[in-house]
């Protein structure tokens, strides 16, 4: 339950930091960092407007992401508090289940009929079809390390004390960065603050949402963000330390993940359209070389 | 009891030639009575082995001056209820589907048709039930035969036939692969000719080579790339109820082989399981990446079937390593995974096809492109589409996840304590499966938007209306089962450990995972809860909000119209092949702007896509010898003189050779 509330919490400052950071390189006067919130308050005192293109897809879409973000929460541990469910093999189901949300995403674009929407579909059933792997390989990876295969139970072993495990941490963490940057459709695979249609991916799919459903849409990515920010703590987060310790360095790395993912929407680029394949299938590339480092410290590959 | 059933069972197959002299208004519903009966007395058979886990052997008919035997024991049990399942929703389904051929074809060609399916049904049953080579083979013959027939039921059209020729072509190649198999381990050992005699020889011999005889000729049936040039041609042209049966059940006949042979192999697992593995691998990518290309909704479906073939030999492969390697949880997992996704596949699978087949019989076009906005014209047809979508690409809560839960959970769970080749062998496999599911799911977000989504592409879609309730009552019989064992997979759990029971004897990892799947089904009861808060929320805020209905936003495009702007298939396939154009073979039909063209005049554009594997194994192959032969053919001239003069050479060089002595 605690767990729960930390990511709750988290998630409600998130998106609040990347875009104070965003607006201070900017030299712009920084928003309030409750500043999304006000913005989904306001949505949710609007009404909306449905295509008439659309049918009762379209309407349960956004309910059905929002739910199945909602869920994949519950799987999540912080530090040693327990998350609310957990079972062998749940990071199976937490992938399927947010690819269901996106599944349903994808279709509800689909059905506006605009060409625009379904350029942003089809490039977001793409990229999450190749960031799949990654994900995998680096939960397989945890799994060969410490033998274990739950979310929880996964983190709770994970004693990285060699020098060789640091390089694990190191590189599960950049991967999760960027994996967290692909699956919320952020830096450097899609700009959501571009301005033309044709070279957005995320933005584009929702803009026919209004009102209630584009707020759910809306905090769908503050949880994600917050999910994945969790993830990245569990590799740095060990359990012996005390409580008041883990909650301070989850918020610490919250923080600094939110920091980072400002930094580089302010300094980055977007990827070239058609580079974007190349450069999620890389997260894979890294996440095997992360399986190998493993195989070498569990002593199955002998170097001498 | 036993020998009321099987002389029930000789009643039912003989009746089957009543078929032909039943007046044409009962043709429909004598088939119907036969096969419920079929259903009923061979499920009553795998139920009672089933619950008992033990063999039941029953004498059957005499046969070669002995007794032949109806052999059941729990892998054949599994497979009668699935193959009796999808028997029954496809002939339910088939009076509505062939409404519109009743005045097209006599009384006879129905008669002939029905008999068939109804053959097809036995022929399957039998296939699992005999052991003896001889008659196994036989019934094997009859199954690709009655299938054929079903195949070229709309015989009229001259594709079909050619195409109902490749079939039969490729299934007697296969035939021949068995015959071989069989054959080579009753000459070298002298047992009995049958499955058991196997045991003889795989116990003194080096197993693969024989097994790799027998994996070609079942794999032709199962349709693992590269033996799987038929299946999507003979799916798209077999009317629905057919290629719902046929790629829900019959193919899986082949996977029934192949188990069956592996029951008989103990030592040297490795190779093989590594060989199943890497062969399904390589089904499951290019299955799933030749459907994204197709434009024909069944031949897509088809290539699915390739996919999930694959996703079942990744089981049924993983299972072998486990038992060659010695990690029991991968391989009761693995086999487990496996055997279960036979039966979500048949359950999806013909879902599939009977909703597409439904499309097929208001639109008359299986070509998505010219097809669109069907949701709203077909609301039940379109979400039971959606339903076998979701559960074919593997999402919770639906079947499809469970199985593949199952392959996922055991490759986690042996990672740790596997050797440094296992341990590659599985980063491969699940980043594999992965990919599949990933591509899967890019695959059907394409069909289904396409089909159903949008608006109306052509003007076929303007008469469509929903189907009839026989075409929908197999749908609703198949849902509920989708989502049973997505929602409570556990009732399924010991059946299953009984299944595999014939391949290792330690199915304890099977049982610890019980938690885990009460747990999966909480998770999936929490996700529904969860949806339903949002939504009386959503409701509860609309109602004190306005709700308005507009046209869809056209990005400040006053002409959008989605109609005409509206993403296509191969418009939303095109990054995708991109990726992969040497593997999907996408050739481009279109006239480049030239530099000096201010006005460009309108173009045409086409894309067709050509299977690989049957460009270089098959139509190349043929066509050079069909070179060779036409060359041969000028000594065909029609004229009888030269025929008599061929004699006379063919005479005179007999005697010659016997002149000199060289023969």
């Amino acid at each position: 339950m605690i767990s729960l509330l930390l990511i709750l919490i988290a998630a409600v400052f998130f998106i609040g930091i990347v875009i104070k950071v965003k607006a201070k390189i900017a030299a712009r006067k920084m928003p309030s960092v409750l500043q999304p919130v006000y913005d989904v308050i306001r949505l949710f005192r609007k009404g909306a407007i449905y295509s008439t293109t659309t049918s009762i897809l379209f309407r349960v879409a956004p309910l059905i992401y929002f739910a199945t973000i909602a869920t994949a929460m519950l799987f999540i541990p912080v530090g040693s508090q327990k998350s609310i469910l957990s079972f062998q093999g749940d990071f199976v189901f937490f992938a399927y289940l947010l690819a269901f949300g996106k599944f349903m995403m994808i279709v509800a674009a689909m059905d506006t009929g605009s060409g625009f929407e379904g350029m942003g579909a089809n490039r977001e059933a793409l990229y999450s079809m190749l960031v799949e792997p990654a994900f995998f390989i680096l939960m397989g990876s945890q799994a060969l390390f410490t033998g274990y295969v739950s979310f929880q139970d996964l983190f709770f072993h994970l004693h990285l004390s060699s020098q060789l495990s640091y390089i694990i941490g190191l590189a599960s963490i950049y991967v999760f960065v960027y994996i967290a940057m692909v699956e919320n459709s952020r830096m450097p695979v899609d700009d959501p603050k571009t301005h033309l249609e044709l070279t957005m991916v995320h933005e584009v799919m929702v803009l026919d949402n209004s009102g209630f459903d584009l707020a759910l849409i809306h905090i769908g990515t503050w949880l994600k963000f917050s999910i994945y920010g969790t993830l990245i703590s569990g590799f740095v987060i060990q359990n012996s330390w005390s409580w008041y310790w883990q909650v301070a360095t989850f918020f610490g790395i919250m923080a600094a993940f939110a920091a980072a993912v400002g930094l580089l929407e302010a300094f980055r680029a977007r990827n070239k359209m058609e580079k974007n394949p190349q450069w999620i299938l890389m997260l894979s590339a890294i996440a095997v070389v992360i399986f190998l480092t493993v195989l070498i410290i569990t002593q199955k590959i002998i170097l001498n | 009891m036993d020998s009321m059933l099987i002389v029930l069972f000789k009643i039912v197959i003989t009746l089957s030639l009543a078929l032909f002299v039943v007046p044409r208004r009962f043709q429909y519903y004598s088939t119907l009575v036969l096969h419920a009966a079929l259903a009923f007395i061979t499920s009553i058979w795998a139920l009672n082995t089933l619950a008992a886990s033990s063999k039941q052997s029953l004498a059957f008919i005499p046969f070669l001056g002995s007794t032949l035997n109806i052999e059941i024991d729990p892998l054949s049990s599994f497979f009668i209820l699935v193959v009796n399942f999808t028997s029954i929703t496809g002939i339910i389904y088939a009076k509505g589907y062939l409404q519109s051929y009743l005045n097209k074809k006599n009384k006879m060609e129905m008669a002939w048709h029905f008999f068939n399916f109804l053959w097809l049904h036995i022929s399957m049953l039998l296939v699992l039930m005999l052991h003896d080579a001889l008659a196994f083979l036989m019934i094997w013959e009859i199954m690709s035969l009655s299938s054929f027939f079903l195949v070229i039921f709309e015989s009229e059209k001259k594709e079909t036939i050619k195409i109902g020729i490749k079939y039969l072509i490729q299934m007697h190649v296969g035939l021949v692969f068995l015959m071989l198999a069989f054959i080579l381990a009753y000459v070298q050992t002298g047992a009995e000719f049958s499955f058991e005699g196997l045991a003889v020889y795989f116990a003194s011999h080096n197993p693969f080579g024989l097994f790799l005889l027998f994996f070609i000729g079942f794999g032709i049936k199962a349709g693992f790339i590269p033996l799987h040039s038929w299946l999507p041609h003979a799916h798209p042209a077999a009317p629905s109820h057919v290629s719902g049966v046929m790629s829900g059940v019959m193919i899986k006949m082949g996977i029934y082989g192949i188990l069956r042979v592996l029951m008989y192999i103990h030592h040297d697992l490795l190779d093989i399981g590594i060989f199943i593995l890497t062969i399904s691998l390589a089904s499951g990518l290019i299955g799933v990446s030749m459907a994204i290309v197709q434009h024909d909704v069944k031949k897509l479906l088809a290539y699915h079937s390739i996919e999930n073939i694959g996703i079942i030999g990744i089981g049924i492969g993983l299972g072998v390593i486990g038992l060659a390697e010695n990690i029991p949880v991968l391989a009761v997992l693995g086999f487990g995974g496996g055997i279960l996704h036979i039966l979500n596949h048949s359950l999806f699978k013909s879902l599939l096809f009977y909703t597409a087949g439904a499309v097929y019989t208001q639109t008359h076009t299986r070509n998505i492109e010219q097809l669109g906005g069907l949701i709203k014209k077909m609301p039940k047809t379109a979400l039971f589409f959606l339903l076998g979508a979701l559960a074919i690409c593997g999402l919770p809560p639906f079947n499809g996840f469970i199985s593949e839960f199952l392959i996922y959970v055991g490759m986690f769970k042996s990672l740790h304590t596997a050797s440094l080749m296992a341990d590659t062998v599985l980063l491969l496999s699940f980043s594999g499966l992965a990919i599949i599911g990933g591509l899967a799911i890019f695959c059907f977000t394409k069909v289904f938007s396409i089909i159903f989504l949008g608006t109306a592409r052509t003007a076929k879609v303007e008469p469509a209306t929903e189907v009839g309730a026989s075409m929908l009552l197999p749908n609703f019989m198949i849902g509920f089962m989708i989502v049973l064992i997505g929602f409570v997979p556990v009732i399924f759990m010991q059946p299953l450990a009984t299944i595999i029971g014939v391949f290792t004897s330690d199915t304890a990892a099977l049982h610890e995972l019980i938690p885990t799947l009460n747990k999966i089904s909480l998770s999936s009861g929490v996700f529904i809860v969860i949806i339903g808060i949002v939504w009386l929320l959503r409701a509860w805020q609309q109602k004190l909000q306005t709700v308005k209905q507009g046209p869809t936003w056209g990005c400040a495009y006053a002409g959008a119209n989605p109609a005409l702007h509206q993403y296509t298939a191969t418009s939303y396939a095109d990054n995708y092949v991109q990726l992969t154009s040497k593997l999907v073979n996408v050739k481009k039909d279109f006239k480049e702007f030239g530099e000096d063209e201010i006005f460009p005049k309108p173009r045409h554009f086409e894309t067709h896509s050509s299977d690989v594997f049957e460009d270089v194994l098959i139509t190349r192959p043929t066509n050079k010898i069909l070179t060779w032969l036409e060359k041969i053919a000028v000594f065909q001239t029609g004229k009888i003189q030269h025929y008599l003069l061929y004699a006379l050479v063919f005479l005179a060089l007999i005697f010659l050779l016997t002149y000199f002595n060289l023969i």
